[in-house]
C-alpha cells in the first residue's frame, strides 16, 4: 500500500514536470496573453513524430575499378566513387585521387545508388504475417485520410533486412493498402535497422498520400452494402471528400481535423499522392478530377495499362509505378504486359519498377532487367543506365528525395550498393550496402547483417538468408 | 515423308504417331539434356514422331529431316516442367466464376478431379507455353478439406487436349493451413488424415467402412466418394503430395510411412527442410521446394533461408522447384538461376546450373510420375524442346520456339497481341479498336 502510494506520487511529481518542459503545452503558459488557448497539440508544420534518424559512421571510401551506374542515365567503366561523412564526394574515372578514401577494388563489379522501392508494405504488413499483424488497411471507412502508415510500421519486420541483404534497399516508402480510396498517409523510410520508426524515418522526405481506384474499394465497401459500390460511387466519394477538405482548406477558423489537414496538405503539393490505379481509362478520369480539385498525381502505382496511355501520363508528368510480370491476378490486371515499361520510356512518360512484396522487393534489379529485355525484344532499346534509374532515382523524384538519394551525385546521401556482378542479371547480388556512407550490410562478413528482435533465439537466426 | 538419313535408332519411336508431329532436327545448339549434366556445345536434338530419338554431341555426323532448324549456338532444352500449379484452372484469380482452383463450398475433397476442369485455351496457358513450360502437373487446392483432389499432369499445347495423365496424385496439406481445415490444430490434421485413410483401407477390402461422412458444422471434411478416392493413395499407385513447412511437421509426416507404408509421399513447401535434411534423404521422400523463401512468413517457417534447396540437395533429397511458391510459375527459371548466383555468395548453399536446370525440368517431372518421359532429352523422351533467345535462367531470356510432342507450337496470347496494338500510340486513322 505504502509503495503504491509512493509510486502514485513519484508519477505526479513526473506529470508536472513533463508538463512545464513539454513543448506541446508553451502555448498553454499561464504568462501568454488572455486570447490564447490553455491547451495546443503541436500543430502540423510543427511535425510530431519527428524522425530521430541519424547516420551511422562510416569511414571515407572509394570505391574503384567497377562498372558505375549513378542512377541519372551513366554509365562509367572503370569508375571511382568517393564518399566521406556520409555524402557521396566525387563520382568520375579512374584519374580521381583516392588519396585519404579507404581503397575497395570493385574489379568486375558494379556499383549502383540504393535501391529505392517506392511502394512497400513493410512493417505494416510484417512477417509472420498473421493476424495481429495485420495493420496496412484501415478498413473501415471508404476515406481515412487521418491515418498515417508509419503508427502501424512494426520495426522488427525481418523483411527490413531481406530488402537490404538480397535487394539493396536502402530507402522505401511505407503506403496504407488499397482498401479505401483514401488510405491515409505514407511514410518514407532509411532502410535502417531501429528500435522506432522514428528511428527509420527519412529526414526531410515528404509525406505521400494513399489514393486507390478500382476494383479494391469498390469490394470492400460494397460488400458490406454500402458506398461505394461501384466505380462511380468511388468517383462521388472521392469528390465530394475532396470538396470538403476545399471548404476546410479556405476556413481559417476551422476546428483541426486530422484527415482534412492531410488532404489540405495534398492540395498545398506539400503531400504527394500516390494513387493505386490499374486501368489505363480510371487514370485518365483521376488525372481530370485531380484537375477539378486542383491537385496533383504525382504516381500510379500498379499502373498495368499505362502503356495505354503514354503520351497522356507524360503530358500531366505523372509517374507509373509498375510490376514486371505480374499478370491477371485480377479482372483489372488482365490487360498487364511485360512491355508496358518500356512503351512508357518509349513515349517519354516516368518509369518506376516497385514491389508490393515482401519478396520482389528482395529482387527489384531483376524484374527492372525483366521489362527492359520485353521492350529489346519489341524494338525498343533502352540502356542498363536508364533501367538502373527506374529502382532508384526516377523512385526517388516519385517520392520526392531526390536531392538527397537516388543518384551518386556530389553532396547526395552516400547510398550506395557494391554488386557482385551486373545487376540487371539474376546472377547478381549485393556484395555491400552503404546507408549514408555507414556499411550496413556486407556478405563477407557474417555480423554485418542485422538480426531483428523477433528472429532472436529462433531456428535460422542469423542465417545466411 | 523424308527419313532421318544416319540415325539407327530412329525405327525404335515409330510406334506412337502423334497427329501433326513433324520430324525435326535442331542443330548447331548448345544443348542442355535436363538430366542435370553440364550442357553440350554444338549438340543436335533429333525429334521423330512425337518423341526424342537423340540428343548430344554432333559427333561429326550431319543430319537431315522433314524440317532441320539451325539453332546457331542458341541453347537448347527440355521444356520447363512446372508443378505445383493450378494452370487452366483460372482465367482471372479474383473472378470466383473464372477461378476453379478452390471448391470451398462443396462437398467433395479428396475425390475432386481436376482433368475435366482444365481448359487448355487458358490465357495462362498461353503465356507459360511461351514461356518455356510445357507440362505441369496442375491441381484444385485445399478449401473445404485437407486434402486438396486429384491433380492431373497437363501440357500445354494447342491441340485442346491438355490432359496427359488423370488423376496423377492426391494432394493434402498437412501444415498450418491444414490444420485451420481439419478444425482448428494439428492434432486434429492428422486424426482426419488417419480416418480418411482407414476408411479407404476398409473400401479396399481390408476392415469395415465406419462412416460414410466425416463433417463439422454441416461443413463436409470427408465423404465416401473422397474416401474411395483415397483408394490408390493408400496403395501407393497414386502419388500424394503433402503440403508442409515446419521441421516438425515434415517429421510427422515422414512418421507417416511407417504406418501406411505404400505411401508413395513427396514433400511440398518445406521451408525448414535443410534442418530435417538427413531425415528426408533417409525417407526416401523427394521434395518440392519454395526456392527463395527467406522470410520467417508464418510460424512455421521461421527457418526459411535461401540456402533451403542447396543444403537439402547437398544432404541427398531430391529437390525440385515449387511453381506453387512464387507469383507465377513462368518464374520458375528466374528462380532457378537465383540459386546459381546465391552458390557464389560465402556461407551460402545453392546450386550449379546444371543442376538449377534439373530442378525445373527432369526432377519435377520425376516427381510428378514422368521420370525419363518429360523434362528430359533423352531417347524415348516426349518432343518437349525450346530454343532460347540466350541462357534460359536469366531474367532477360524467352523462347524463340517451343515444341510439345514434337509440334511447333503458337507463342502469341492476349498479352502479345496487346503488345503489339499499343506498339505506337497512333489513333489518327482509326481508332486502336480497328488495329488487329
Amino acid at each position: 500500500m505504502t509503495k503504491k502510494v509512493l509510486i502514485a506520487a513519484v508519477s505526479a511529481f513526473a506529470l508536472a514536470g513533463c508538463a512545464t518542459t513539454g513543448s506541446a503545452n508553451t502555448a498553454g503558459d499561464d504568462s501568454g496573453s488572455d486570447d490564447a488557448p490553455r491547451f495546443a497539440a503541436k500543430t502540423e508544420a510543427e511535425g510530431p513524430f519527428p524522425s530521430t534518424y541519424s547516420a551511422y559512421p562510416g569511414a571515407p571510401t572509394a570505391l574503384v575499378g567497377a562498372t558505375v551506374y549513378d542512377g541519372a542515365g551513366n554509365r562509367i567503366e572503370g569508375g571511382t566513387v568517393l564518399f566521406r561523412d556520409g555524402k557521396v564526394e566525387a563520382v568520375g574515372g579512374s584519374d580521381l585521387s583516392t588519396a585519404g578514401y579507404t581503397v575497395l577494388d570493385g574489379s568486375g563489379k558494379f556499383v549502383t545508388p540504393g535501391i529505392i522501392d517506392i511502394h512497400s508494405h513493410l512493417g505494416d504488413y510484417p512477417s509472420p504475417g498473421v493476424d495481429a499483424h495485420s495493420d496496412g488497411n484501415e478498413a473501415t471507412a471508404p476515406t481515412t485520410p487521418d491515418v498515417w502508415a508509419e503508427h502501424s510500421v512494426w520495426p522488427q519486420d525481418p523483411g527490413f533486412s531481406r530488402a537490404m541483404a538480397n535487394g539493396g534497399i536502402t530507402a522505401l516508402q511505407i503506403l496504407p493498402g488499397s482498401a479505401n480510396l483514401m488510405g491515409g498517409r505514407s511514410v518514407t523510410l532509411k532502410n535502417v535497422p531501429s528500435r522506432t520508426v522514428q528511428g527509420m524515418k527519412f529526414p526531410g522526405a515528404p509525406y505521400g498520400f494513399k489514393m486507390a481506384c478500382g476494383e479494391n474499394p469498390k469490394r470492400v465497401y460494397g460488400g458490406r452494402g454500402r458506398k461505394p459500390s461501384t466505380r462511380m460511387g468511388n468517383f462521388a466519394v472521392n469528390r465530394q471528400t475532396w470538396y470538403d477538405a476545399i471548404n476546410y482548406a479556405n476556413d481559417e477558423d476551422a476546428k483541426r481535423d486530422l484527415g482534412k489537414e492531410t488532404l489540405k496538405g495534398v492540395l498545398e503539393g506539400e503531400i504527394l499522392v500516390h494513387n493505386h490505379c490499374y486501368r489505363a481509362d480510371e487514370m485518365a478520369l483521376v488525372m481530370d478530377m485531380a484537375k477539378e480539385v486542383g491537385y496533383k498525381v504525382t504516381a500510379f502505382h500498379h499502373a498495368v495499362e499505362a502503356y495505354k496511355i503514354g503520351d497522356l501520363l507524360r503530358e500531366n508528368g505523372v509517374c507509373s509505378a509498375i510490376w514486371a510480370d505480374w499478370y491477371g491476378f485480377k479482372m483489372e490486371a488482365y490487360d498487364a504486359i511485360m512491355e508496358n515499361a518500356a512503351l512508357l520510356q518509349q513515349e517519354g512518360a516516368c518509369v518506376v519498377i516497385h514491389s508490393d512484396s515482401q519478396n520482389d522487393i528482395q529482387r527489384l534489379n531483376q524484374e527492372a532487367a525483366k521489362a527492359q529485355a520485353a521492350g529489346k525484344r519489341l524494338g525498343i532499346e533502352i540502356s542498363d543506365a536508364d533501367v538502373i534509374g527506374w529502382i532508384t532515382l526516377n523512385a526517388a523524384k516519385a517520392m520526392g528525395i531526390d536531392d538527397m538519394t537516388g543518384s551518386l551525385e556530389s553532396g547526395k546521401m552516400a547510398d550506395v550498393v557494391l554488386w557482385n556482378g551486373d545487376p540487371l542479371s539474376v546472377y547478381s547480388r549485393p556484395e555491400k550496402v552503404w546507408i549514408d556512407g555507414a556499411l550496413m550490410f556486407d556478405a563477407m562478413d557474417r555480423k554485418r547483417r542485422p538480426v531483428s528482435d523477433f528472429e532472436l533465439g529462433q531456428p535460422g537466426e542469423g542465417d545466411v538468408k | 515423308m523424308k527419313r532421318l538419313l544416319t540415325l539407327a535408332a530412329s525405327a525404335i519411336a515409330l510406334s506412337a504417331s502423334p497427329l501433326a508431329a513433324q520430324d525435326v532436327v535442331i542443330t548447331n545448339a548448345t544443348v542442355v539434356t535436363g538430366d542435370g549434366s553440364e550442357p553440350i556445345e554444338n549438340g543436335v536434338v533429333v525429334v521423330e514422331n512425337g518423341r526424342v530419338t537423340y540428343a548430344g554431341s554432333t559427333g561429326g555426323r550431319s543430319f537431315a529431316s522433314d524440317t532441320v532448324v539451325d539453332a546457331k549456338g542458341a541453347w537448347v532444352t527440355p521444356g520447363i516442367f512446372a508443378t505445383v500449379t493450378t494452370l487452366g484452372l483460372v482465367d482471372v484469380g479474383a473472378v470466383s466464376e473464372s477461378n476453379d482452383s478452390r471448391a470451398g463450398g462443396a462437398p467433395f475433397s479428396a475425390s475432386l478431379d481436376v482433368a475435366p476442369a482444365v481448359n487448355p485455351n487458358s490465357q495462362n496457358i498461353l503465356i507459360h507455353r511461351a514461356a518455356g513450360i510445357t507440362r505441369a502437373a496442375t491441381t484444385t487446392l485445399p478449401a473445404a478439406s485437407i486434402f486438396a483432389g486429384q491433380g492431373a499432369i497437363i501440357d500445354l499445347d494447342a491441340d485442346g487436349t491438355p490432359i496427359v495423365k488423370a488423376r496423377a496424385f492426391q494432394m493434402v496439406d498437412l501444415g498450418e493451413g491444414g490444420a485451420r481445415r481439419a478444425g482448428g490444430s494439428r492434432a486434429a490434421t492428422y486424426t482426419l488424415f488417419r480416418a480418411s485413410l482407414r476408411e479407404a483401407r476398409a473400401l479396399s477390402g481390408t476392415g469395415t467402412p465406419q462412416t460414410t461422412e466425416i463433417t463439422v458444422d454441416g461443413e463436409v471434411l470427408l465423404n465416401r466418394f473422397d474416401a474411395e478416392a483415397l483408394k490408390p493413395v493408400i496403395a501407393g499407385t497414386q502419388k500424394l503430395f503433402v503440403a508442409v513447412e515446419r521441421a516438425a511437421d515434415i517429421r510427422s509426416a515422414l512418421a507417416l510411412k511407417s504406418e501406411f507404408p505404400r505411401l508413395d509421399m513427396v514433400l511440398v513447401g518445406v521451408s525448414e527442410g535443410w534442418m530435417v535434411a538427413n531425415e528426408i534423404a533417409a525417407a526416401g521422400v523427394p521434395v518440392l521446394a519454395d526456392p527463395l523463401d527467406a522470410l520467417p512468413t508464418g510460424f512455421d517457417q521461421l527457418a526459411s533461408t535461401q540456402s533451403n534447396v542447396g543444403r537439402m540437395k547437398s544432404a541427398g533429397v531430391k529437390v525440385g522447384l515449387n511453381a506453387a511458391g512464387m507469383e507465377n510459375p513462368r518464374r520458375l527459371a528466374q528462380q532457378a538461376g537465383n540459386l546459381v548466383g546465391l552458390a557464389k555468395m560465402p556461407g551460402a548453399s545453392g546450386l550449379t546450373w546444371a543442376e538449377a536446370f534439373a530442378s525445373i525440368s527432369s526432377i519435377p517431372a520425376e516427381i510428378s510420375g514422368m521420370g525419363g518421359i518429360a523434362g528430359v532429352l533423352k531417347q524415348g523422351a516426349l518432343g518437349d524442346v525450346v530454343i532460347w533467345d540466350g541462357d534460359p535462367l536469366e531474367v532477360t531470356t524467352v523462347p524463340t520456339k517451343v515444341y510439345i510432342g514434337g509440334v511447333e507450337q503458337p507463342l502469341g496470347s492476349h498479352q502479345s497481341r496487346l503488345k503489339d496494338r499499343y506498339r505506337d500510340l497512333d489513333e489518327s486513322d482509326l481508332p486502336k479498336a480497328y488495329d488487329w
